[in-house]
């Protein structure tokens, strides 16, 4: 069973999401997506500056097997992105909800509050998807 | 004679176990209305005999021209190992092969292509060939966009002083991906594109500059100079390049190209035709993975030993599907097989050895010519291997003239480059010898002669 932390929000596409407090939220993928991966050679993280739409395609993670685009969970303005991932792919396997994040984008103000999943939720999707 | 092996005995088999009448019932949900029962413009068959005889008459009727076109297909000298070893068994197969790692020494031998493109055009990684330098140039603006963060635009320089092929092909396959190309004039005088006319550009948002060395004109383009400013500007310098001439310009690694790429006949594919030919791609390695087309990578195996595989297929459509860099999965690979063994026997010295006798060879061809009256040179630009000349008549029927007296003067450029007035583009290469320069020269006397009288009278 992957790690699923309870203080996260997170998305049918494997994303996780952590509130900043200042408006901000840190984006990653999950350990059950990075699991599936495997081994990830390459990530691509976004330009600081860019701005994201929910859904749009916003980093690039690449394993040995397979690459997958991560979609952005919500609409703003990156304000910074995880570079040390760009020379050390592997923090994301070992350490995704930490040293693995991938970028915090600041909240478009009147953005509405996304339908994102609890971990409890995600934790039955991963076990319907399984079952 | 049929090329199906199953016996009407097998054929009745299998469509008993599947239930099923008759083979025509297996396209039924085709209408009959689009299926085409008889191909009336193809001739009654022929035999091996009669086909022979056929191709052989026609190509007598081709006769043996001395030919000084180039226009994007040189005529090089080839030796004869070249074509010898690459039709080898071993070797002799269009494609890199389908479970590649099982055949190493192919390669090993794409691993030696890229390493020799990458020695030629001073760029860190090089893949292992595209179909060839128009589709190669309309990849290389793909990858452009995708590789140039700074650029939201999808817009494209593209000056007139490339070849216009590339530039429909490029517009015809990245037009349709949404890229939009803008023309640069070139300076009618110097025949090259000036600073100045992409000046007038400065601040805005481009994607990509594309600098053809030699152009298509075979003017030498300030590219030095040219390519500052599309960096100053955050715009990615895509460089077309004749491999030949690299053996005498500074490679485009060092003048600043971000992408390399070209047409690979000159190095020992024969013109025949117009293909197959070979394009090739290389670029910085920061920009690899945005890069289309298989990449062979040298490796240990679990035993430490070293062996090649094809690496960074995660571009590949086989693993990322539609987001892939390009939908080409495959490469031109008996011709690059032909383009290794060709730089390996003429080595750096003989590569350019060739590249100064086909530079020298235009220079004596331009000489030769502009001394007949109503010809003269175009543009004042140093060139490599071809120039333009311009007549005081028309192109196309003095062309004709030629043709009959045995020689394939050039190319008109009166249907790409109407501005010029009547204009030739002409080349020479290593193969012609002084008194074929002298022949095409003497012919053109005459044939101008004749139809000035011919004017006059």
């Amino acid at each position: 069973m992957s790690n699923i932390p309870k203080d996260l929000q997170y998305t049918q596409s494997h994303e996780w999401i952590r509130r900043l407090g200042d408006g901000q939220v840190e984006i990653g993928i999950t350990d059950h997506a990075q699991g599936s991966l495997g081994d990830l050679v390459f990530v691509e993280v976004p330009d600081v500056g860019r701005r994201v739409k929910a859904g749009e395609s916003c980093a690039v993670v690449e394993s040995v097997k397979a690459a997958s685009d991560v979609y952005s969970p919500v609409n703003g303005k990156v304000t910074a992105s995880n570079t040390e991932l760009a020379s050390r792919p592997e923090l994301l396997n070992q350490d995704p909800y930490g040293a693995g994040w991938l970028m915090r984008v600041e909240l478009d103000a009147a953005a509405a509050a996304a339908p994102f999943l609890s971990a409890g939720d995600y934790a039955n999707t991963l076990a319907e998807a399984a079952g | 004679m049929a090329f199906i092996p199953h016996t009407p005995d097998d054929v009745a088999r299998m469509l008993e176990t599947i239930g099923v009448q008759s083979i025509e019932a297996l396209f039924d949900e085709i209408p009959a209305a689009l299926k085409i029962t008889a191909l009336d413009a193809v001739p009654p068959a022929l035999s091996e005999m009669e086909v022979g005889r056929l191709l052989m008459e026609r190509a007598a009727r081709d006769g043996r021209p001395l030919n000084f076109i180039g226009a994007g297909a040189y005529e090089h000298h080839i030796p004869a190992p070249v074509w010898a070893i690459a039709t080898r068994g071993e070797f002799y197969s269009a494609y890199t092969p389908y479970q590649a790692e099982a055949s190493q020494g192919t390669l090993q031998l794409i691993y030696e292509y890229q390493s020799m493109m990458c020695g030629l055009t001073g760029m860190e990684v090089s893949n292992a060939s595209l179909y060839d330098g128009a589709s190669a140039l309309a990849e290389a603006c793909l990858m452009a966009v995708r590789a140039n963060r700074a650029s939201s635009s999808r817009r494209v320089l593209m000056p007139r002083a490339v070849n216009p092929t590339y530039a429909k092909v490029a517009a015809a396959i990245a037009g349709n991906q949404d890229i939009g190309f803008e023309p640069v004039d070139y300076d009618r005088e110097q025949g090259r594109t000036l600073l100045d006319a992409l000046q007038a550009y400065s601040g805005q948002d481009f994607t990509a500059l594309v600098l053809q060395q030699p152009n298509f004109f075979g003017n030498l383009e300030e590219v030095g100079a040219l390519s500052d400013w599309a960096h100053a500007n955050k715009i990615l310098v895509i460089a077309v390049v004749n491999p030949t001439s690299l053996a005498l310009l500074a490679p485009p690694g060092r003048w600043g190209a971000d992408i390399v790429c070209g047409e690979g006949q000159p190095l020992g594919i024969p013109l025949s035709s117009g293909g197959p030919y070979f394009g090739f791609m290389a670029t910085r390695m920061q920009y690899v993975r945005q890069m289309p087309g298989r990449i062979v990578g040298r490796t240990l195996d679990v035993e430490g030993r070293p062996g090649f595989s094809l690496t960074l297929q995660a571009r590949e459509q086989h693993i990322r599907r539609s987001k892939a860099t390009s939908n080409i999965c495959t490469n031109q690979g008996l011709m690059v097989t032909a383009a290794t063994i060709y730089l390996s026997l003429l080595g750096a010295e003989g590569l350019e050895r060739v590249a100064a006798a086909s530079m020298q060879r235009t220079d004596d061809l331009v000489t030769a010519l502009t001394r007949v009256k109503g010809v003269r040179a175009a543009f004042s630009a140093p060139r490599f291997h071809e120039a333009v000349l311009l007549l005081d008549r028309p192109v196309a029927p003095v062309l004709a003239a030629l043709a009959h007296r045995g020689i394939v003067g050039g190319l008109d450029l009166g249907g790409s480059f109407p501005e010029l007035g009547p204009a030739l583009l002409v080349c020479a290469t290593e193969t012609k010898l002084d008194t074929d320069i002298g022949a095409y020269a003497a012919a053109l006397s005459e044939v101008m002669t004749q139809s000035r009288a011919g004017a006059a009278a």
